[in-house]
């Protein structure tokens, strides 16, 4: 924890109190309000604080001793990262589970960011007949829960397409690495109608005067759309990369049912969830990986949080 | 044992396939539309030519070819969502109609099954907590936190504070505050919960058992996470709110509870309810938390853990989709309620 001791009503200073009584009233307010945010800021803060503190400690003093008290008797050690990362099968390898979520999470960000880029531009910028309606039929489907889609998902790719008894498509029939298509294909389809949805709100803001004048120059849409929407688009791309980044780093649901729970597909998140139900007391464990878990995204996070709430505001306040 | 790096190559080529198929489908898509309409173009170009040597009439111009183009732009995109989401959406409904196996149609009875095994009416009920208690909590803490820290020093860095846990997956929250709930039968406490409970002169408990009590243990993680999106919105829309009326207000000598009741909250009404809206969609969905703290044990189990059993792990297919159908259901009165708030922002 910082030391920060926000204090609120900077406007207090242009109308002076006139009483004494108002006066007092509002330093109390005031004290309140930093009271009230500080103690907030503090429940949101010490849990993240209290788990990496334990993850540094030693095993046995985490299982036997509060992390707190690591500020009278401090101990030091990286030991439980080296087990939860390197050591064998049943004790973490958290490290080859951490490759498989970035080999999980890098394409699953960039096909819907392509494709959905290219439809936001066909939807804002192009004319023929029906846009509205295939633009209303892709926002409406944001509302449909991912549940709805798991059971066929899974059947499609396990058994392939039979109507009336006739093979269509066959199977995906994907073993071990290979399974890494299947979540890359589940989750591009889940991210695409938010995706579409965003970047339009976007796409349709650019100026439409540029659009025009690069047709009159005889620039074909694809043109238009590679050497003048893209590098505007940037700041949206951006925001929808990390969001998307983070959901599917953090997601657990899609991963469990495509990717199986093997170490050669799984990522860190279905491996937490599987340390913590199978292992619930090794806290040294528990500690450390969830740390693991947790850096990259947090690194993403701060490094680019800008985007990401400009995003999310485009998002959420503007639809 | 050590770590073998040897062993994830595989993985490293897999991913480099998956990089190289967007490559191929993204760029030749992208090449295929520069290369075609150049190619008509070139030959229109050629009959005006041959046109005007030859004097006869100009050929009329094509019809505009943009559906063509519109139709590639988004043909990825509409191949997939019908592959990934539209056809298995309708397929799950038939499903939901269908025993588990998926070969008779039972009519209405995984539904009817739904609202009369107990265990699932508490699904049911522990669903409706959730939908009732995150949203309004979450918005509540992410409200007032936002007025509070608004233009006051370290505002950016006090906004991280809570924004923070937005970045953390949800599995990860979990056990952060399943390490708060520890429990230890003897010795010192290591969950920061039972500490508290401790030095207050009370017994230590195992929290996450003692139903009814966990699911709303549960449900302070999912504000934990929720809190800080809520907060990001409304300050951004606090901030919103034009200078001269806070000032007016100010002048008038308004107190800092009427401001928050009369202009803070009304002028930022429509994100708040954006915000509940969103939360309460995402709270209807939560998997991730029960599953991880208690694995739907105890009496914590909501819609979308008892889907993923049933149709995963009891092969229940025609049970799990009647439970998806179910969630989606709900979705919807919530869905109407914001795009009828929308409209009536649009004509105010």
């Amino acid at each position: 924890m910082t030391t920060t001791t926000p204090t609120v009503g900077v406007g207090a200073q242009a109308t002076e109190p006139t009483t004494r009584g108002a006066r007092v009233r509002k330093r109390l307010n005031s004290r309140t309000a930093t009271l009230v945010s500080v103690v907030i800021a503090m429940l949101w803060t010490i849990p993240t604080f209290g788990l990496f503190i334990s993850s540094l400690r030693p095993e046995n003093e985490i299982k036997t001793t509060g992390w707190w008290t690591f500020f009278s008797d401090p101990q030091i050690t990286l030991e439980n990262y080296q087990e939860v990362l390197f050591s064998s099968g049943s004790s973490g390898q958290l490290a080859s589970y951490f490759i498989n979520s970035l080999a999980i999470t890098i394409p699953s960000v960039l096909f819907p960011l392509a494709f959905a880029s290219l439809a936001a531009y066909a939807l804002a910028w192009m004319n023929f007949k029906g846009r509205d309606w295939v633009y209303i039929g892709i926002f409406a489907l944001q509302i449909v829960p991912l549940q709805m889609a798991l059971v066929p998902l899974l059947r499609f790719f396990s058994t392939g397409v039979t109507i009336a008894g006739v093979q269509i498509l066959p199977a995906w029939d994907l073993v071990d690495e290979q399974k890494f298509a299947q979540v890359w294909f589940a989750h591009t389809c889940f991210a695409l109608p938010f995706a579409v949805f965003l970047l339009h709100n976007f796409i349709s803001q650019l100026p439409g005067d540029l659009m025009e004048a690069a047709r009159v120059d005889g620039a074909t849409h694809p043109k238009i759309f590679r050497t003048i929407v893209l590098p505007l688009i940037m700041p949206a791309l951006a925001a929808f990369g990390i969001f998307q980044f983070l959901w599917v780093w953090n997601d657990l649901l899609v991963a469990l049912i495509f990717a199986g729970g093997g170490d050669e597909t799984a990522p860190l998140t279905v491996r937490l969830a599987e340390l913590a139900g199978t292992r619930g007391n090794e806290w040294q464990r528990l500690t450390a990986g969830a740390f693991v878990s947790i850096v990259v995204p947090l690194i993403v996070f701060l490094s680019l949080q800008r985007f990401f709430v400009r995003g999310l505001l485009a998002g959420s306040v503007k639809g | 044992m050590e770590f073998d790096f040897a062993a994830e190559q595989p993985k490293f080529l897999m991913l480099m396939y998956g990089l190289i198929a967007f490559v191929a489908v993204v760029g030749g898509l992208l090449l295929l539309l520069d290369v075609v309409p150049s190619y008509f173009a070139r030959r229109r170009e050629a009959q005006l030519v041959a046109a005007s040597v030859s004097g006869t009439p100009l050929p009329r111009r094509p019809k505009q070819r943009e559906g063509a183009f519109a139709f590639f732009f988004l043909l990825p995109t509409l191949l997939l969502l019908a592959v990934g989401l539209v056809v298995p959406a309708i397929r799950t409904t038939l499903l939901s109609f269908m025993d588990s196996s998926s070969s008779n149609w039972v009519g209405l009875d995984n539904y009817r099954w739904m609202f009369a095994e107990d265990s699932i009416v508490r699904v049911l009920v522990n669903t409706l907590i959730w939908v009732l208690l995150v949203p309004l909590v979450a918005t509540a803490f992410g409200l007032i936190y936002a007025v509070l820290v608004d233009k006051a020093r370290f505002e950016a860095v006090a906004k991280s504070l809570i924004f923070l846990p937005m970045a953390i997956s949800f599995v990860g929250a979990s056990i952060i505050w399943r390490f708060v709930y520890a429990y230890r039968g003897e010795g010192d406490q290591i969950g920061l919960l039972n500490q508290i409970v401790v030095s207050l002169g009370g017994e230590p408990k195992q929290w996450l058992l003692d139903s009814p009590l966990n699911t709303f243990l549960l449900i302070v993680i999912m504000v934990w996470i929720q809190a800080g999106f809520a907060m990001v919105v409304l300050s951004a829309a606090i901030k919103a709110i034009p200078a001269d009326i806070v000032e007016a207000a100010r002048l008038d000598g308004t107190t800092a509870w009427q401001m928050f009741w009369r202009i803070t909250i009304p002028s930022i009404r429509p994100a708040l309810i954006v915000v509940v809206v969103t939360i309460s969609i995402a709270t209807l969905k939560v998997f991730d938390i029960v599953r991880t703290a208690t694995n739907g044990n105890y009496d914590t189990n909501v819609i979308a853990t008892e889907m993923y059993n049933q149709a995963f792990r009891y092969q229940e297919n025609g049970q799990g989709s009647a439970l998806a159908v179910f969630l989606f259901v709900l979705v919807i009165p919530i869905v109407i309620y914001q795009i009828r708030n929308l409209r009536k922002q649009r004509e105010g």
